[in-house]
């Protein structure tokens, strides 16, 4: 860690996560399937944390988690720290909404009755802070007139922005903010990120597109079937899998279309059915015996890694 | 084989503006075609004009300067951006499979599809496994074009890189003509021989 | 490990399990009366001036009415008959909605429309109004009645049908299919019916308890069943004259097995509605 990182203290500390689905598997036998077996990651002040990993590695469940809108039949275990503080679920009821804010995947999470102005002040906000988020991202005052149906797609997003950044939230859970929007809208998205991170807040980014998130991230985590694999800046991204620490990582990299566009075979393992030990083992270049066990998140080179052969 | 779109206009209602206006585009058997453009200038209807999901409002399609086929198998299959979207939840895949024809065990194996996901129902599969099942449906002998509908868009990089390789393959060896819409600049370059804007067809 | 305490979900039985339970519980109940009824000689019921108005008692469970007709078992006999009646109003009633339901839908455009305009006007009408007439101008009886329920109760079914179908015709994988040279009749088929049964079947569960509650209530005005019928609302309108007397168990044992009867249904059919729907299914 550098002097920097030091000096600022994280606004989110995810620890060893778990959560768990009770599932009904068939006819009448109820059973808990594990989803996310460890993940652990820390967003600081002013800086924006992307998670990157493929469906089904737990990223849009971390933010659920986070805000405390897991459904019903989840149970969660680890820790989740806000500001040093535990997150209970009393204190997600009171901070979400006003210092941690959640941008939603799509313009499906707006009510499609009620004119997004009053969706925007919400039940805690003012006319005025509507006005200036609107004002702020160049949404016209009569918009807030608006129904959600006559929104275009890059007007809804930027509403959906306006009401996370309304009284100014000190964490951004952002789910997806980006797909379906064209790539000027994309960058013009992640800019508004940087802005609100430059404003002290932490920003935690999950995205499955690695050419956005190299673009604004400063600190980037892998994902891999429930797991934090890496954790690493996102220079190290931008210079090549040679300076990444996991194998994972690595053919992410190789597997971009401006990079060798080449795939490693294999696929994801499935919750319910995880190996033992590492959980990429099967699919790397670099097994071996040592990757039975179990392998705990380590720093090597400035980032973080869950792999035994990393140096 | 030629697949061509002819001064193809489209709006859903009268009184709607235009989504597409006097397109024109060709796809030769064995090409691969790159259809960019922001989001919003209509790519997705122009390709689901093309499969024949729409009619479009003025102009026409042409397989071979024949009109597309309205029932039966259409020759141009298309592959959706959400493969969980593609197959009815309430089936399993080899099902699902069947619904386009009885894909022999060498195009399962080409697409990296093993014989336990058959027995599966869709919510058990990824998207990636899921969209290897939406691709072994459309190539029924029948096939001649691919409409490739941002298929990759929601896989993570290395399970696209996988889809693309396993489907460059199969295209290469059926002579297939593919178009495929993308927003991904880095993708088009890698895929496809030719490029062209959403915006050009005019 | 998990924040969340397995000892009191080791001991309690899952959300899936309790449902079957209530369902099995309810139904068991329901055609045990049902059954009963059917197979009750007349005789259990028959009339006996010389045992009138005995109050409730070890002899006569719910004691017996002004002819001194053993009322537990009257009740029996009625609620089975109007079971039965419930029941074939609500199959035909269940039947027209889907059929209805899914030509809306399928054919569209000013069939639609109409089907749609029938739907309002029947759902506009009070209920009851609508009963009477129907019940009326088919001569009353047991087919008055039964066409009369049958008749009024389709319209909620079909919307609900309607919408399914609807939104079921614009998926990606009904779109799909046709494109793979589905005929319509195969995706009716494969993709529609199945998809709709659920719905259909929770519907007709649901039914029954209105269906039975308007036959009692048309018979109770004297527009349904007749007089010499046991039937729960022939019982009650009788209780009425006693009521003032105290013969307060002419009405209370009939009017409850009644509403348990109604309520019971409503139990099975909104735990069914928990089990089939994907969302709840799961907790």
């Amino acid at each position: 860690m550098n002097e920097l990182e030091k000096a600022t203290s994280p606004v989110l500390e995810v620890q060893d996560l778990q959560i768990a689905f009770s599932m009904y598997r068939r006819g009448l036998r109820k059973t808990n399937l594990r989803v996310i077996s460890s993940l652990s990651l820390s967003v600081r002040q002013g800086e924006i944390l992307a998670v990157v990993g493929s469906s089904g590695s737990g990223k849009s469940l971390l933010a659920h988690a986070i805000l405390g809108i897991l459904p019903p039949n989840a149970s969660t275990a680890g820790s989740i720290r806000y500001n040093g503080e535990e997150l209970t679920p009393a204190l997600q009821r009171k901070y979400r909404g006003t210092e941690i804010a959640l941008i939603p995947q799509s313009v499906d999470y707006l009510d499609p009755l009620m004119r997004v102005g009053a969706q925007v002040m919400g039940t805690r906000g003012s006319r005025e802070q509507q006005r200036a988020a609107f004002d702020r991202y160049g949404l016209e005052r009569r918009a807030a007139r608006l129904f959600p149906f006559q929104l275009s797609g890059g007007m809804a997003r930027r509403v959906l922005v306006s009401t996370a950044v309304l009284s100014p939230p000190k964490l951004i859970v952002a789910d997806e903010p980006t797909p379906g929007l064209g790539i000027e809208m994309a960058m013009e998205t992640l800019r508004h990120f940087r802005e609100i991170a430059d404003t002290g807040a932490g920003v935690l980014l999950i995205t499955h597109d690695i050419d956005l998130a190299l673009g604004i991230a400063d600190r980037i985590a892998v994902f891999y079937a429930g797991t934090t694999v890496e954790i690493a800046p996102a220079a190290d991204f931008k210079t090549g899998a040679e300076a990444l620490r996991h194998p994972y990582s690595r053919a992410f990299i190789d597997a971009l279309p401006q990079n060798a566009f080449r795939p490693i075979p294999g696929t994801q393992p499935y919750a319910g059915a995880l190996p033992s030990g590492c959980l990429f083992a099967d699919r790397c270049p670099l097994r071996s015996d040592a990757c039975g066990g179990e392998i705990e998140l380590r720093a090597v080179r400035g980032g973080e890694v869950r792999c035994v052969h990393a140096s | 084989m030629l697949l061509e779109a002819k001064n193809v206009s489209f709006r859903y209602a009268k009184k709607d503006e235009f989504i597409l206006e006097h397109f024109n585009l060709e796809v030769r058997a064995g090409e691969r075609v790159a259809l960019v453009g922001p989001s919003g200038c209509g790519k997705t209807t122009l390709a689901k004009i093309l499969a024949g999901y729409l009619r479009p409002s003025s102009g026409e399609v042409l397989v071979n300067g024949r009109a597309l086929p309205s029932r039966g198998f259409c020759p141009v299959q298309m592959i959706h951006q959400h493969p969980e979207l593609s197959v009815n939840p309430r089936h399993k895949m080899a099902k699902i499979l069947a619904e386009g024809w009885t894909p022999d065990a060498d195009t399962l194996r080409a697409l990296g599809i093993e014989s336990a996901w058959l027995s599966r129902w869709p919510n058990e599969l990824s998207g990636g496994e899921l969209q290897r099942f939406c691709i072994a449906r459309a190539l029924a002998p029948q096939t001649k074009f691919l409409i490739c509908d941002e298929i990759s868009a929601m896989l993570d990089v290395i399970t696209q890189a996988q889809i693309w390789e396993l489907l460059l393959n199969i295209a290469a060896k059926r002579n297939l003509g593919l178009l495929v819409v993308t927003h991904n600049m880095a993708l088009a370059e890698r895929v496809c021989e030719r490029m062209v804007r959403c915006d050009d067809g005019a | 490990m998990f924040k969340e305490n397995r000892l009191l979900h080791a001991n309690m039985p899952n959300t899936r399990v309790r449902i079957v339970l209530y369902i099995s519980a309810a139904a068991i109940y329901l055609v045990g009366v049902f059954i009963w009824g059917a197979v009750l000689p007349a005789s259990s019921y028959a009339v006996n001036y010389a045992d009138k108005f005995i109050p409730p008692g070890a002899q006569f469970l719910f004691g017996t009415d002004f002819m001194g007709r053993d009322m537990f078992f009257r009740c029996v006999k009625g609620l089975s008959n109007s079971l039965v009646i419930g029941l074939a109003a609500s199959l035909i009633s269940s039947v027209i909605g889907l059929l209805l339901g899914v030509s809306s839908a399928v054919i569209g455009g000013k069939f639609d429309k109409f089907v749609l305009m029938c739907v309002d006007c029947c759902m506009g009408l009070p209920h009851l109004v609508l009963l009477i007439l129907i019940s009326f101008t088919l001569g009353r009886g047991a087919t008055g009645v039964l066409f009369a329920v049958a008749l009024t109760h389709w319209p909620e079914l079909t919307r609900l049908v309607r919408a399914e179908v609807l939104q079921l015709r614009n998926t990606q994988y009904v779109q799909v299919a046709y494109r793979m040279g589905k005929t319509r009749l195969n995706v009716a088929r494969e993709h529609i019916l199945p998809h709709v049964l659920p719905v259909y079947i929770v519907g007709l569960v649901l039914l029954f308890p209105h269906a039975i509650m308007h036959e009692s209530a048309v018979t109770f005005l004297g527009f349904g069943l007749p007089a010499e019928t046991p039937a729960i609302g022939v019982i009650l309108s009788e209780a009425m004259r006693h009521i003032a007397t105290g013969k307060w168990w002419l009405a209370l044992f009939p009017g409850l097995m009644l509403i348990a009867a109604v309520l019971l249904f409503d139990v099975i059919g909104e735990n069914l509605k928990k089990l089939l729907n994907p969302e709840s299914g799961q907790e």
